[in-house]
C-alpha cells in the first residue's frame, strides 16, 4: 500500500471534503479495491469521519472493500437482456466459476458482478469479461469463453 | 414570525412560518405519532409513521408530518382511512424486525397491526437512525453509521473510534426504540480493544500497535 | 488555440474551419459508439487507416469516429461522404473491398447495404432506411455529423452560434421567454416544465446558484443520454452555459456515471476544447458572462439520478434523497439554488434559441412539444436509439421504425419509464407519445426506455424483476420503500416459484399504497411496474397462483423440459450440449430428459435442429412419463 499515492490523488482533488467520491473512485480504479489503510488515510487528510467514508463505500456499487479478482466478469442485468434471456447466461457463468455475484473466488482468478445495462441492448444477451464484450451469447457458450482466461 | 392559519382535522390552527405539522397538530392537542424524529436532531423523515394526508390544490397528498412545514390554507387529514392502512402496514414492516419494540406494540394496538404479518426478519434495526444521527450531530464523535444500501442497510459501530468514546457514555442506547442497538454495540465490543491499550493508528488492526 | 474573444472572432474562426472543408474530399464515418465499439468498431476504423496508408491514401480521405447514429442492432455502421453511403456490419475484412471499390472506384459494395425485408430491395443512403426514414432526428441528427472529439466539426455545423445570440443579443429575460413559449418539458422522467424550474431559481435570491447536468441515466435498458453526451458533448455544454446564463449562474455539474468512461472522456475533452477556445470560464466571448463547470461521476447507484440525491453525491456524501418539501431549485445543492436538467433537455436548448420557439413546437401535441429520443431495445427487429415527434404511436414506432418482433412471434406489451414506468400491453398500441397519455395509461414517459415484449416474456417475472432490481438501489432510508420493496420481492419470487397463494394480488395491492408514503420518487413509483401488469395481465398472476401455470413458459421453476417421441429424430445435438448432462440418448435412440437431473438451462430448447423442434415446454401439467427404454429405438 503506497500512502504517498494516495496522498497523490488527494491533492490532485485539492484535498476538498466535496470531492471525496471521486477520490475513493480514483483508489479504485488504480487498486481495483479499497485498503483499510486508503481509507483511514483519506479520513485523516480530508478530516471526515470514517463512518461517512464507510457509508460511502458501501453505498456505492463501484466500491469494494476486498481484492478483486485478476479476471472481471460483467453480466449485463439490463431490461432488455433480461428479456434476452440474462439470468441464464448469469446461471452458467456461476456454474462455471462457483461464485455469486458480488463474490471473488478463493485463487482470486475471478470476480462476478451484475451490472444495470452496458448500454448495447442490441447485443443482449451480454457477457463482459475484463472489459471486452461478448454480445448475444449462450448459456452453452460461456465455460468456453471462461476456460480461456489464464 | 408571520402567522400561517391551516386545518388540522377540521379544527382552525394558528401556527407560525417553519413549524412542521407535527408542531403544529401538537399545539391543538392533537398527536401524530413519531419514532425517528427527535426535537434535537436535523428533520429526517425516514420512519414515515408520521405520515398524513394533505391537500394541495385539491389534489390529497402523503406527506411526512414531522418535516412537512405548515402552509396556508393547508387542509391535513391527520386519521384518515387511507392513513390508518399505510401506519399498519407500516408497523407490521417493522414488527417483522422488531417484534419485543414497546413503541411499536402501542403502535401496533392502535392500527390493529398483526404482528405476525410478514415473515420474521434476523435484524432487529427499524432504521429510525437516532443512535448515528446523535453521536454525529450531538456528540460529534460518529461511533456508529449506516453502511450498505436498500434492503442490507444497517447500522454498524466503528471499533476503532467506539472502543475509544462508546465507554463512558452509551447516550443513544435509550434512544433506540428496539434492542438492535445494544446488540450491534455488543458485536462491536467484541472487536475493539480495551481503550487502555489502543494505541498508535488508534484502530484494532494489528499492524499498528504500539 | 486562441480565445475567442468576441462575436465577431467566433464567427471568424468558424469560416476559417468551414473554408477548409472541402466537400467532394471523400470522408469516412465509423459510429464510435458504445454498441459499435462493442461489435467491434474500432477495429474497423484501425483497420480503414492501414488500408488507406497502404494506399498511400491519408490525406486524401478523413477518417472519423462519430456519435452513435441509432441502428445498433446492425452495427458496427459505416457511412461514406460524399453520397452518404452506409455500410452496415461492417468487419474488419470487408475494409480493403470498400476502400478499394467505394473509395477509389467510386463503386457500392452491394453487399454491405441494407436489404429492405419486405421489398428484398437494396438500400444506398441512410435516410432512406425505413429505420432512419420514419424518424424525425432533430437532435441524433447532428451525431454523424462529426467528430465526437473535435470542437472544429462542431463549429462547423454552427455550434456556439447559439451561445453567441443568447449572450450579445438578448438578455436572461429573453432566454427565459423563448424556453416559456417553447414548453420545453424535461427529458429526465417527470416531465417538468424546464422554464419552472429555471424561473424559480432565478428568482431565488440567493447570487450563488447552480446548473447541473444529469447523466446519470440508470434506467436500465436506456443509452439515449450516453449516444448524445459521448456523440455530441458540445451541444450539452452549449445548452447548459446557456441555462446559467437565463437564470443567473456561474457554476455548473456534470454529473455522469461512471458506467459510461466514454462519456466521461468526451466531455472532459469539450469542455477543455471550450476552454481554450474562450467558450467556457471567465469572461466567455467577451461577453463578460463568467461560468465554469466540473464534471462529477457516479459511483454506481440508480437513486443517485433523483435529483436530491444527485445533489446529496455532489456533495461528496451517500445519495440519500432529502425532502424536497423545499424545491431544489430554490434550495439545491450546499442549499444554493440549483436547476437540474436531463442530457437531452439540454441538448434541446441551443437549438430553440437557434431555431426559435415556434419551430420547436411545430413537433408535437398540444402539451408535449419536440422530439423524444427513445431507446428501442427487447423482442424487436430493429433495436436502436430513435428519435421522433412526440404524439406518434407506439404502434408506429414500433412496426415502422422497429420493425416488428423477431422469430415471427407475438407482441406482448412494451415497458416505458424504466422500474418507475408500467407495461403497456397490445390493446393499447394506438396510444400517442405524450407525457400526459402515457401516465393515463399507468405508465410513463420516464427518460425514453422503451423495452418490447413477445409471447416469450412472462409479465409477473418482469413485475419480479423490477422490484428486484430496486432492492438493491433503494437508498434505503424510509420504510415505505425499503420494506416495502422487500416485502413486494417475497411475494413476487413465491409467486413465479409456484409458491404463491390466493390474496398475494390484494396484499401487493395493499403494500403499493403503502409505498405511496415514501420520501422519493423512487418508492412511490416503485410499485407501478407491478401496478400495470396486474391492470392488464391479472390473469397471468391467476394462472401462476392458481394453476402453478406460468403462460409465458418462462418461469424456470413452473416449466419443464420435454423432449416429443414422436419429433425426435435422434440426432445427438441436445444430448451433446447438455451441461447437466441430462439427457439419455443414443445411436437411433429416441432422446429422454431426465427430470431429476435437468437445471433447466434451456440448452436442449435452443439446440434442437429448428426442423425437428422436438424439445417443448411444458406448464401447469404433468410431464408425461419417459418412453419406456426398449420402445425407444428409432
Ligand atoms: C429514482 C430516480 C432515478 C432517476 N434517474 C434519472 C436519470 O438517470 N437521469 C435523469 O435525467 N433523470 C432521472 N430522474 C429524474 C430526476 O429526478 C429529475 O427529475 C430530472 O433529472 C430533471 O431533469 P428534467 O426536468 O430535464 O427531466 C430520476 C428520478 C428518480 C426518482
Ligand atoms: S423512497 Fe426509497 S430511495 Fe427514496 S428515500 Fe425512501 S428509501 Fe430512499
Ligand atoms: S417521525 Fe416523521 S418520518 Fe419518522
Amino acid at each position: 500500500m503506497d500512502i504517498k499515492r494516495i496522498d497523490e490523488i488527494i491533492e490532485k482533488h485539492d484535498s476538498e471534503e466535496s470531492s471525496l467520491i471521486q477520490i475513493l473512485l480514483d483508489i479504485q480504479s488504480e487498486h481495483h479495491w479499497l485498503p483499510k489503510e486508503a481509507l483511514n488515510r483519506v479520513a485523516e487528510k480530508l478530516q471526515v469521519p470514517l463512518s461517512r467514508i464507510q457509508h460511502i463505500a458501501t453505498f456505492y456499487k463501484a466500491f469494494s472493500l476486498v481484492p478483486k479478482g485478476r479476471h472481471e466478469v460483467h453480466v449485463c442485468m439490463g431490461t432488455a437482456c433480461h428479456v434476452r434471456g440474462a439470468q441464464r447466461v448469469l446461471d452458467a457463468v456461476q456454474d462455471a466459476t462457483g461464485i455469486k455475484p458480488g463474490e471473488t473466488d478463493a485463487d482470486l482468478k475471478f470476480s462476478l458482478e451484475t451490472v444495470n445495462c452496458l448500454g448495447c441492448c442490441a447485443l443482449g444477451p451480454v457477457m463482459e469479461v475484463d472489459g471486452k464484450h461478448h454480445g448475444n451469447i449462450a448459456p452453452s457458450q460461456i465455460a468456453s469463453v471462461l476456460n480461456n482466461c489464464d | 414570525m408571520s402567522e400561517i392559519h391551516l386545518q388540522i382535522d377540521g379544527k382552525d390552527v394558528v401556527a407560525s412560518e417553519g413549524m412542521t405539522l407535527v408542531d403544529a397538530a401538537k399545539s391543538v392537542g392533537i398527536t401524530i405519532p413519531t419514532l425517528c424524529h427527535h426535537e434535537k436532531l436535523e428533520p429526517y423523515g425516514g420512519c414515515r409513521i408520521c405520515t398524513v394526508e394533505v391537500e394541495v390544490r385539491g389534489w390529497p397528498k402523503l406527506v411526512a408530518g414531522c418535516i412537512y412545514p405548515v402552509e396556508k390554507d393547508l387542509v391535513v387529514r391527520t386519521r384518515s382511512e387511507k392513513v390508518d392502512k399505510v401506519r399498519k402496514v407500516l408497523v407490521e414492516e417493522m414488527l417483522a424486525h422488531a417484534p419485543d419494540s414497546e413503541q411499536l406494540k402501542v403502535l401496533a394496538e392502535e392500527y390493529g397491526a398483526d404482528k405476525d404479518r410478514f415473515d420474521k426478519h434476523p435484524s432487529f434495526c427499524i432504521h429510525c437512525g437516532l443512535c448515528v444521527r446523535y453521536c454525529a450531530e450531538i456528540k460529534k464523535k460518529h461511533a456508529v453509521g449506516f453502511v450498505d444500501r436498500g434492503s442490507n442497510r444497517e447500522i454498524s459501530f466503528f471499533p476503532e473510534i467506539a472502543g475509544k468514546e462508546c465507554w463512558d457514555c452509551k447516550e443513544c442506547f435509550p434512544l433506540c426504540p428496539t434492542s438492535a442497538l445494544q446488540a450491534a454495540y455488543v458485536l462491536a465490543e467484541s472487536l475493539m480493544s480495551p481503550p487502555e491499550e489502543a494505541g498508535g493508528c488508534g484502530c484494532s488492526c494489528s499492524g499498528h500497535k504500539k | 488555440m486562441t480565445r475567442l474573444s468576441s462575436p465577431e472572432k467566433l464567427e471568424c474562426a468558424r469560416k476559417e474551419i468551414v473554408a477548409k472543408i472541402d466537400p467532394s474530399k471523400p470522408c469516412i464515418s465509423v459510429c464510435a459508439g458504445a454498441g459499435c465499439l462493442a461489435s467491434g468498431a474500432a477495429e474497423v476504423i484501425a483497420a480503414f487507416k492501414t488500408e488507406l496508408e497502404f494506399h498511400g491514401l491519408t490525406t486524401e480521405v478523413n477518417t472519423r469516429g462519430t456519435g452513435c447514429p441509432g441502428f445498433c442492432e446492425r452495427g458496427p455502421i459505416v457511412m461514406i461522404y460524399p453520397g452518404e453511403i452506409c455500410y452496415l456490419q461492417v468487419k474488419p475484412a470487408d475494409v480493403p473491398e470498400i476502400v478499394s471499390h467505394t473509395i477509389k472506384e467510386k463503386k457500392v459494395v452491394e453487399r454491405l447495404l441494407y436489404v429492405n425485408p419486405a421489398t428484398g430491395e437494396k438500400v444506398t443512403r441512410e435516410s432512406e432506411i425505413p429505420f432512419y426514414k420514419n424518424q424525425q432526428r432533430n437532435i441524433l441528427s447532428e451525431n454523424i455529423r462529426l467528430d465526437s472529439k473535435s470542437i472544429d466539426d462542431y463549429l462547423a455545423i454552427g455550434g456556439y452560434s447559439a451561445l453567441s445570440k443568447v449572450l450579445f443579443q438578448m438578455k436572461p429575460e429573453d432566454v427565459m421567454g423563448e424556453i416559456k413559449k417553447s414548453n420545453l418539458r424535461g427529458r429526465g422522467g417527470g416531465g417538468f416544465p424546464a422554464w419552472r424550474k429555471w424561473e424559480e431559481s432565478r428568482n431565488a435570491p440567493d447570487p450563488i446558484k447552480y446548473v447541473i447536468v444529469n447523466a446519470d441515466e440508470g434506467d436500465p435498458g436506456a443509452f439515449m443520454d450516453r449516444a448524445l453526451i459521448e456523440g455530441n458533448p458540445h451541444s450539452i455544454l452549449e445548452g447548459l452555459i446557456i441555462g446559467a446564463y437565463a437564470v443567473g449562474a456561474h457554476e455548473g455539474f456534470i454529473y455522469v456515471r461512471q458506467e459510461y468512461p466514454l462519456a466521461v472522456v468526451n466531455i472532459n475533452l469539450a469542455i477543455r476544447q471550450a476552454a481554450e477556445r474562450g467558450l467556457v470560464g471567465k469572461d466567455i466571448l467577451g461577453s463578460g458572462f463568467d461560468f465554469t463547470v466540473k464534471v462529477h461521476m457516479g459511483a454506481g447507484a440508480f437513486v443517485c439520478g433523483e435529483s436530491s440525491a444527485l445533489m446529496t453525491a455532489l456533495e461528496g456524501r451517500a445519495g440519500e434523497p432529502r425532502p424536497k418539501y423545499i424545491h431544489t431549485a430554490v434550495k439545491g445543492v450546499w442549499d444554493h439554488p440549483s436547476v437540474l436538467n436531463n442530457v437531452e433537455t439540454w441538448a434541446n436548448v441551443p437549438q430553440i434559441i437557434n431555431k426559435g420557439a415556434d419551430w420547436f413546437t411545430q413537433y408535437g401535441t398540444e402539451g408535449s412539444k419536440g422530439t423524444k429520443i427513445f431507446s428501442l431495445v427487447g423482442k424487436i427487429s430493429n433495436t436502436g436509439l430513435v428519435e421522433v415527434p412526440m404524439g406518434v404511436t407506439l404502434r408506429e414506432i414500433i412496426e415502422k421504425i422497429g420493425g416488428g418482433i423477431p422469430g415471427g412471434k407475438k407482441f406482448k406489451a412494451v415497458q416505458t419509464g424504466g422500474p418507475s414506468g408500467g407495461c403497456i400491453p397490445e390493446a393499447q398500441l394506438d396510444l400517442v407519445v405524450d407525457f400526459d397519455q402515457l401516465t393515463k395509461a399507468g405508465s410513463m414517459m420516464g427518460s425514453g426506455g422503451m423495452i418490447v415484449m413477445d409471447e416469450d416474456t412472462c409479465m409477473v417475472d418482469i413485475a419480479r424483476y423490477f422490484i428486484d432490481f430496486l432492492k438493491d438501489e433503494s437508498c434505503g432510508k424510509c420504510t415505505p420503500c425499503r420494506e416495502g420493496i422487500r416485502q413486494m420481492l417475497r411475494v413476487l419470487t413465491n409467486i413465479t416459484t409456484g409458491k404463491g397463494k390466493e390474496g398475494d394480488i390484494e396484499l401487493l395491492e395493499e403494500l403499493a399504497e403503502s409505498m405511496g408514503a415514501a420520501l422519493c420518487a423512487l418508492g412511490k413509483s416503485a410499485p407501478n411496474p407491478v401496478l400495470s401488469t396486474i391492470r392488464y395481465f391479472r390473469d397471468e398472476y391467476e394462472a401462476h397462483i392458481r394453476q402453478q401455470r406460468c403462460p409465458a413458459l418462462a418461469c424456470k421453476e413452473m416449466i419443464a423440459f420435454h423432449i416429443d417421441p414422436a419429433k425426435c429424430k435422434a440426432c445427438g445435438t441436445c444430448f451433446k450440449q447438455c451441461p447437466a448432462e441430462a439427457i439419455e440418448g443414443g445411436k437411433k435412440r429416441i432422446h429422454v430428459i431426465d427430470q431429476e437431473k435437468c437445471t433447466k438451462c434451456g440448452t436442449c430448447f435452443d439446440v434442437c435442429p429448428k426442423q425437428f423442434g422436438a424439445v417443448g415446454k411444458i406448464s401447469g401439467e404433468p410431464v408425461p412419463p419417459p418412453v419406456p427404454e426398449e420402445k425407444r429405438a428409432l
